[in-house]
Formats: structure tokens, sequence, C-alpha cells
């Protein structure tokens, strides 16, 4: 990288996250006005993201080449009082805590607690999400057997398509003038709606093109002022890019880059979107842009590396916002879930990578930045070279990027009705979600804890931790008579558990689109301009709301404990099981050693223990697959963990399958830590028994030490090894490289090991910022490294 | 034809004592493999790296296993298992997605395969109806009969050349290598592919002479274009440890990179093509 981009680099690197307030007190000033009050709720958050974007500092960074922050600086990150609002203690324990800490500036302190929590308390969508859930799903919240995504973060989860670097927002606004035009206002019984929302949608554009304008004005001033001539001409060149895009299309690299940086900022500034909203393609989106300059000679090779290096670094100073409610120990991260995608294939199902899909990946390797995260679509077409330069960077041991199965994503998404083409268009997003991009609002409506539903089955409905009978009676395990028997009781308790969580995504969901429209996002995503309707509300042209399933591998552990011990070879019953589990296996080591080391575990590609594997699969998978949603859409389920596990992990006791009370539960679709014993093939073997092309994403961590991918030879097999789980329709895998001798010493010396970053589930992160459960898991994980 | 390539009515019945099976094996042959460590070895190599595969027999050894700095804990550990062939071609075949993949197949390898002749040549039968492809990695010692049984069943051998020498090979092997080096020639000239693979143990087998001597061995034999040198590891001391036994190879230093590098290059001016580490 030339010395511009170590500089930008160092400086992202450095920048420390801090809260800013600018954002709570720009929208409370606005709401405190009283014009909300005079107009349609989704005119007002038009209203409300225009003067944000009218009065929040522009803020240029000495030698950028691609301008603006959400922040008035990098890595100052807002917060969004009308979603949640912070607590002054929440801010003490961002300040304070050690890992992924925000500085809060005094000031920000006093504002809060004299400005924002007046205004926001009882308003903000946390509030009312838990005034309108009842209690059963209170109780089955609070026991941990789901999270709620949305009492947080906005539904974003969405990637956008192509469709900004052929229009700029003045042909949107054409667009949105058009639906106006079109609406039947003597017969849909919706045209008022409509009209709100498409009024709204045009307010945003307008914003999004007038604070594009802020920036060519101070880009104009910076360049009078200059000295530098090389400069000068630089943020010469830069004001008239600002002055074009978004408003127009882009006619070059450097346009389409900037372009895109822009609608980034508009969506991550009208609400904080889960997951961060990505461009998505970006070897196919700017390969035109590309092409034509390197051919007419405006753009080099070089030019357009520096350019999506310094494209790289604004993703990077943009830190997912931090939470509410959290505990000094709870770290999360600060990823955003950016997920660029490479490869893939074409609309016309034509193998996708290009030059520019070798270049970005170059990038990605030089850069090594947290953020933006990466991918590697690779289909049957994909040539082996794609895959190998992925393996390439993935064998430095940063995590990135990851690789995802073409050809099991487009089924994925066709089975849930999408054209073929639009999922051809599409890929994954987050941490594994397939998505038709551009088209789609994929949500994910929270985790689901597998492993605490049997918990509370072995309890005849009562969650042992608490005492409470949040469940129902699904019969006293000690009078079951057989391993079906248990296993009706488990599946029953699952529905009972599902039911309460769609019943509550239903709730919530209503309170997004009536409290919380999003316009500006809604003219980035077919349909919502076409239908008039808000991408909060169902406007998209599909709509699916996943629950993610947690602990595939431990329920599967577990269940096969209980059906080999108890049932099958009756080696103790299930009193003296429950028993132990109740004492956290104190005093009863034989019997843990027997759980542990003598029972068949999934992983291993031992059929006996697979089976189940299957049918807790497809337990999950009837419960929720097909039932709709209130947007017109289904709900869908995927299997991926983020780091939830430690947390599911933490609210269930000693279970059957040895873990004592508090670890962590498996990740993914991975097995439990150490339980694989038969290396990669069994694990990969196993893991194909999921059906992954009914799920919307499966998530599947695999840790290699360097040496593996050392030689050429190492390489080649393993992306061999990646061929044939794909080959099986696995969806994704993702491999650590790293030895547990330098996670240990990271451990002992985290301040040596700084730049340390590993996969932890669906992204990377830098390992001394995690918390010591997942670091200690992480070095448990077992390694396949062979000898 | 000397050999049918079918199994007989209860081939799969046969069966064998293994004392391991390793899945994603990546330095047994080409390709992902599934390697499959036959019980019992007629030779008694110094640097033995799998001592306890030693004896034809399953046998109970002492392991001691280190839970932490301070805690010697011993354990008993059964080391082998008979199995039958129908019963390691399931095992075997759970990974054909990976063989199909990666051009890789089934290593038969110990201990010595050829000590059990009729279960390898069972396993091998079961492993060609299958259409996977096999190597069978050998230390040569064992009558020229039972290769007569395998050979044209084999794609691959991994042959041993330790010592040329014959004195020296009985030292530290215990036995004469006459039947090993005329094994191998036999194999050459019936124009099976074999890979010679050379444990580089320093002042044993890596010597200047005994390098020489191979290559003037192998020299006549125009089918061996492929030579593996194994550098030397501890690993196989620590096991000798862990299960009680006492290595006569002493204090043998891990010879350097460069050293094992410079070697090769040599052979590959004789016109081989060498390969580092399997």
């Amino acid at each position: 990288m030339n010395e511009r981009i170590k500089r930008l680099r160092e400086q992202s690197l450095r920048a420390k996250a801090s809260v800013s307030l600018e954002r709570a007190m720009l929208l409370t000033e606005f709401y405190d006005s009283g014009q909300a009050e005079r107009v349609s709720v989704p005119v007002a958050r038009a209203l409300a993201f225009r003067y944000l974007l009218e009065h929040k500092e522009v803020c240029i960074n000495p030698d950028e080449l691609i301008v603006g922050e959400r922040g008035p600086a990098p890595k100052a990150t807002p917060t969004y009082p009308e979603i949640c609002t912070h607590s002054l203690n929440d801010f003490e324990v961002l300040h304070n805590r050690e890992k992924v800490s925000f500085q809060v500036p005094d000031d920000a302190r006093k504002l809060q607690r004299d400005a924002i929590i007046p205004f926001w308390s009882g308003r903000s969508i946390r509030d009312r999400i838990f005034a309108e859930v009842d209690a059963e799903w209170r109780a089955a919240y609070q026991a941990g057997v789901f999270t709620e995504f949305q009492e947080q973060r906005a539904p974003g989860h969405t990637v956008l398509d192509d469709k900004i670097y052929q229009k700029g927002m003045l042909q949107f606004k054409d667009d949105i003038a058009d639906s106006i035009a079109a609406l039947d206002m003597y017969s849909d019984s919706n045209a008022i709606d409509k009209w709100e929302e498409l009024t709204a949608m045009n307010i945003s554009a307008d914003a999004l093109i007038a604070y594009a304008k802020r920036h060519a004005g101070k880009l104009r001033d910076l360049a009078e002022e200059e000295s530098n001539s090389a400069r000068k001409d630089e943020l010469r060149q830069m004001t008239t890019i600002c002055d074009r895009v978004p408003a127009e299309a882009p006619r070059n690299f450097h346009e389409a880059l900037q372009y895109y940086w822009f609608v980034h900022l508009g969506v991550i500034t009208e609400l904080n979107t889960w997951d961060s909203f990505n461009p998505g393609r970006l070897d196919q989106h700017l390969l035109p842009f590309y092409r034509r300059d390197v051919e007419s000679g405006v753009l080099t090779e070089e030019g357009a590396r520096e350019l999506l290096q310094a494209f790289w670094i604004k993703f990077n100073n943009q830190p997912a916002p931090p939470k509410v409610g959290v505990t000094a120990e709870e770290s999360n991260t600060y990823t955003d879930f950016c997920l660029i995608n490479l490869g893939g294939v074409k609309e016309t199902g034509e193998d996708a990578a290009n030059d520019l899909t070798y270049l970005i990946l170059d990038v990605i390797e030089e850069m090594r930045l947290l953020q933006p995260s990466s991918m590697g679509q690779v289909s049957k077409k994909s040539p082996d070279r794609l895959l190998s330069r992925a393996l390439d960077i993935i064998k430095t041991g940063y995590g990135q990027p990851s690789l995802f199965n073409t050809d099991a994503i487009v089924p994925e998404l066709v089975r849930q009705g999408k054209s073929i083409i639009d999922a051809r268009n599409g890929g994954a997003s987050g941490c594994v979600e397939a998505g038709a991009f551009g088209k789609e609002a994929y949500i994910l409506t929270g985790y689901f804890n597998l492993v605490k539903v049997l918990e509370i089955t072995l309890h005849n409905g009562i969650d042992p931790r608490t005492g409470d009978e949040i469940g129902i009676r699904t019969g006293d395990p000690k009078a079951f008579e057989s391993f079906d028997e248990l296993y009706a009781a488990y599946e029953q308790q699952l529905r009972h558990f599902v039911d309460i969580k769609i019943k509550g995504n239903r709730i919530v969901e209503r309170l997004w689109a009536k409290y919380l429209p999003a316009p500006f996002l809604s003219i980035l995503i077919n349909d919502c301009v076409a239908n008039g309707k808000d991408y909060n509300d169902g406007g998209a042209r599909y709509n699916t709301s996943y629950v993610q399933g947690v602990g595939t591998g431990s329920v599967t552990d577990c269940l096969s404990a209980i059906k080999y011990h108890v049932f099958d070879e009756k080696h103790f019953d299930m009193s003296t099981l429950l028993a132990a589990l109740e004492a956290n296996f104190e005093g009863a080591d034989d019997l843990r050693r027997q759980l542990l080391d003598e029972t068949p575990k999934y992983g291993n590609d031992e059929e006996y223990v697979d089976e189940i594997l299957r049918a807790v699969f497809e337990s999950y998978f009837g419960c929720i697959d097909g039932r709709p949603n209130t947007r017109g859409g289904h709900h869908r389920i995927n299997l991926l963990p983020t780091t939830c596990h430690v947390y599911f992990g933490s609210v269930v006791g000693a279970m059957p399958d040895g873990r004592v009370s508090g670890e962590p539960v498996s990740e993914g679709i991975s097995p439990v830590q150490g339980a694989d014993r038969h290396g990669p093939t069994a694990v990969l073997k196993s893991a194909a028994k999921i059906d992954h092309l009914r799920t919307g994403g499966t998530l599947l961590n695999q840790k290699f030490t360097p040496q593996l991918l050392a030689d050429e030879t190492g390489l080649t097999k393993v992306a061999h090894l990646v061929r044939s789980y794909f080959k099986m329709d696995g969806h994704h895998i993702q491999f650590n490289v790293v030895t547990a001798k330098t996670l240990r010493e990271a451990q002992k010396n985290p301040e040596k090991h700084r730049d340390l970053i590993v996969r932890v589930a669906g992204y990377s992160d830098y390992f001394v910022d995690l918390g010591r459960n997942l670091q200690d898991e992480i070095i448990l994980r077992t390694e396949h490294w062979h000898s | 034809m000397r050999h049918s390539n079918t199994t007989n009515g209860n081939g799969g019945a046969v069966s064998g004592i293994i004392f391991d099976l390793k899945k994603f094996a990546l330095h047994d042959g080409p390709g992902i493999r599934t390697t499959v460590f036959f019980k019992g070895c007629p030779l008694d190599c110094w640097w033995c790296h799998n001592p306890e595969a030693r004896k034809p027999q399953i046998e109970s050894l002492c392991l001691k296993r280190s839970l932490s700095e301070s805690d010697d804990v011993s354990h008993g550990e059964t080391v082998g298992r008979r199995v039958t062939v129908d019963e390691l071609m399931v095992e075997i075949m759970k990974d054909e997605v990976f063989y199909d993949q990666s051009g890789g197949g089934v290593t038969f390898s110990g201990g010595e395969p050829l000590m059990q002749v009729e279960f390898l040549r069972e396993l091998l039968l079961a492993s060609r109806s299958r259409g996977l492809h096999t190597t069978v990695d050998t230390s040569g010692y064992a009558p020229a009969e039972a290769f007569d049984r395998i050979d044209c069943l084999v794609d691959l051998f991994y042959y041993d050349l330790k010592i040329i020498d014959e004195a020296t090979h009985q030292k530290y092997t215990g036995m004469s290598n006459r039947l090993i080096l005329e094994n191998f020639e036999r194999l050459c000239q019936n124009g099976n592919r074999v890979q010679v693979r050379i444990p580089m143990i320093p002042g044993i087998t890596d010597t200047d002479d005994n390098l020489e001597d191979t290559v003037r061995f192998i020299k006549p034999l125009s089918v061996i274009t492929e030579i593996a040198l194994l550098p030397y590891n501890r690993f196989g001391e620590d096991k000798w440890e862990r299960f009680g036994m006492v290595s006569r190879l002493g204090d043998v230093a891990v010879p350097p990179e460069e050293v094992i590098l410079a070697r090769a290059e040599r052979l590959r001016a004789c016109g081989y093509t060498v390969s580092v580490g399997g």
C-alpha cells in the first residue's frame, strides 16, 4: 500500500471508538420542535432524516479520497435513542470496560441525563416492545430461550444490488413521482398511506443529495486553502464528484465508490440497521466502471487499488453502535457485519469471477482491517484460482475471507420463492444469511436456544435456574419408557416456545412498521417504491423473518447421550442422570466421563448420532418454516450463533453431553468443542447431514494451524475439502488459522497481540477483545492439524 | 491372469488387526486419503515412530499421559483391534466424496501391511471394486509370494529404502535387507509404480554413503522417478517414552532444514523428483 493509505489505515486503527451524541441531540431537537406531530409518521421520519443530514458535522479527514463519516469523526459512534436509550450506567460500562470500550465524553453524560433520557423514555421502540409483549414472551426471553434483535437494532439485514450504479437519486425521485402519479385515490384503500410513504421517500432522496452537496461545499473550501497543488487538484476532483453523486448516476470508478458511500451513510444514519448494510457483489457492480476507466486511461490498476483501499478504511471507521443494557463482561464487537461478496455467478448463471475479484482480494490481504468483512462465493463453475487465492489469504491467519457455496445459496433462495435471477444476483450477508440483494428484507428476529428447550423438557416445563414454570408440562422424564417419548416431549416443548417467539415477532414487526419506518432505505430496495410501502412494512419484493437456531451440536449430543446410556445400553437410569446434572456432576466424575468419552457425538460421521441431528433439524425446521409473518412473507430458519452461544450457555445448567453449568453451547453447526475426533472430513460429512438447502444459512467453523496450509499440497487438499463440502450442499465454511500456542500467548500478553484477528462465528474479531470464555473456547476448538 | 479382480464370496468376512485409521491423511499418497495402519512389523527400527505397532497381536500397553507438568498418570490402553474387511470398507467409504474430489483414496500402512497379506488382498480387492486409488506403504520385508498376491491390485507403492549396506541395516532394524532389495527390484521390473521413501535419521540413514548407495541401487530401475525424504522428528521418541519403552536411538538432533534440502537437491541432480516430508 502507498504512503497515503498507510497513513489513513494507521489513523483508522489508532482512532478510539467513542460515543457521539450528535445524532441523538439533533433527532431530539427535531422531535421536540413539534414538527413531527403535524405530519404522518413516515414523513416525520423523513424530515428527521433530512434534519440530521442538514445539521450533522461534515467530516473530511486529511488525505482522504472517499469522504463522509457517520459521526463527527472517525469511530465517533452515534446512538439511536428512538430505538433504545442508553442509561447512564450503560455509558459507565461502555466507557470503563476493558474490551470493546467506547469513550463517553463528559458532556455526553449530562446531555443524556437531561435531554435524551427524559424525552425518549417510554417512546423508544425498545420500551414499546417490552410494554406490548405478553408475560409468556417476557419469561422465555428472560430465561434465555430466545433473544430479540429488534429491541436494539433496526430490521435492516439487507444488501444493495446494482441499482445505484445505474440511477442517481434524481432518477429515483422520478420513479417515486411515477408511483405517486399512479396512485388510485378512488379505489385503493391504502392510497393515502402510500402517498405518505412515497412523499417520505422523496424527502429522503433530496436529503441525501443535499448532504453530498454539503461535502462538495467543504471540499471546495479545502481546495481553496490547500497549498499543495497535487492535493488541491484532488480536492477539486472530489468536489466535482460530490456535486454529481448521488444526485446523478456515477460515470466512473471513483464516483461509483463515493456514491455508494453516501448511500451507506444514509442507511446507517437513518436507523442502526442490523446487520449493517453493504454493497454486496462489489466485484460485479464496479467491473464496468473499472474496465471502462482502465481502457480510457483515466484509471490505472494502482489507482483502483488505492481507491478501494480508501473505501475499506471508511468501513473500518464505523464501529457497530454500542448496545444498551450491557454488562461489564459482555464485550460484543466493533464489527458491524458488512460482508463484501466476491465471485459467485452472474444472473445468467455463468461464473462471475473477474479481474476485479482478484484485485479486491489483494486489497483484503493488504488492508487486514476488522471491517468490512469479506467472503468468496464459490460455485462449481468458479475457477480453482478463486478458491486457492482465498485460501492463500486465509492462511495468513486473519480469518478472511470466509467461503460460501453459491450452489447452495441459489437453491436456498429459490426454494423460498425467489426468482432464479434474483437468487443468482444475491449472496450471503451478515454472518452467513442468504438473501436476494436489493430485493429482500430478510430480518433476523432472534437466536433460539435449543439446549435450553431440552433443559426445560428434562424438568417438565420448569426452568431449573429459577424454579419458574415457563414451559408446558410435557411429562416427568423419569417416567419416560423410551427415547421416542422423550423426543416427543422435546418437540412439544420446542413448538411451545417457537409459538411464543413467533407471536412476539408479529408484535415487534407491527411496532416497527408503525413507529419507525425507513423511507430512505425503502428507496433502495425493490419494490418499495413501486408498492408505495415501507421496507419495515413489507414493501420489499421478498420479506423473510429468520429465527436462528443455536446449539444444534449440543442438543444432538445431549439427546444421543440419553438415548445411548439411558435407553439403549441402560448404563444408568434417568434419575441418576438428572441427579448428576442437578449436582453439576459434583461427585459424578465417572458418569461425566462416560458422557464425555463414551457417547456417540455429532461431528464424527457416525449414523447413530447423526440420525438424531436430522431429527433435531426437522423438528426445528418444521416448527418455523413457512409460518407467515406480518409483512407478507414467511418465517424461515438458519443455524448461526454470532457470539450468542456463549450467552445461551451461561443460562443453561449441566447437560447430558457432559457440559458443566454455564459453559458455552456449540456454535453454528459446528460440533461441540472437542467432540469431533475423526478429523475434518468426518465433521463435514456430519454437518452435511443437515439439509442446508432448506435453511437460509448455516455456519461451520473449522480451525487449522498454519502448517496445514503452508505448502501447495496442503493448500490444494484443503481446497478439495471445501469443494467436497460444497458438493454435499454445505452452505458455508470458515477457517481459523492459528496455533493454540499463539492464542495462549495472546491471552497472557494481549498487548503484544492486538493485531491478532480470529474468526469467531460468522465474523472476525480481535482476539484480545474477546471475553475470556470465548478466548478459551477458541483455543479448545479441535485443531485439525496433522503432523 | 494371476488374480481375480473381484471379491470372492466371503472375502468381506476376512479379518485382520489394525491399530489405527486416520482420515484426511494428506501425506500418504495423492489427494485426500484414509490410511489404515496394520498392526505387526517384522523390523525393529531404532527410530520407529509406531513402536506400539510392532507386535502383531492386540496388546494392552501402559500409556503415560501427562495431565499437567507435575501430575503424570498412567492408564492402560488396548492397542490394536480386529476388524473385518466389510467393517473397514464401511469406514473407508465414508470419505468417498473427498476421494472423488481430490483424486485420493486409501492407503494401507503399518506396521507392515504385507504381514497380513490375505487381509490386505481382500481390502485391495474391495477397494478396487469400489474404484478407489490404492497405496500400500511397505517396508518391503515380506516373502516374494506376498507381493505376488497383491501387486496388481496396488496403484502406488510407498517403499522404504532405509539402508543399503546389509550389515548396517541388520544393526539398526534387526533384519537383513536382502529380501527388501530383491522385492524392490522385482516390483520395479514388473512395472509397478513405486515411490522410494527414505527416513532421514542423522548418522544412520542420512549419510553420504547411504544416499550414494541408494542412488546406485535404484539407478538401473527406470520406473523409479520419485523419492520422498522423511526428515527425522521427535514425535516417535515421545511415543516410546509414553509407552514406557526404551529407545536405543539416544539423543539424535533433528536435522536442520537446509541439510535436508541440500540432500534433496543432490537427488534431484540425479534426475529424481524429490519431496520432503512425504
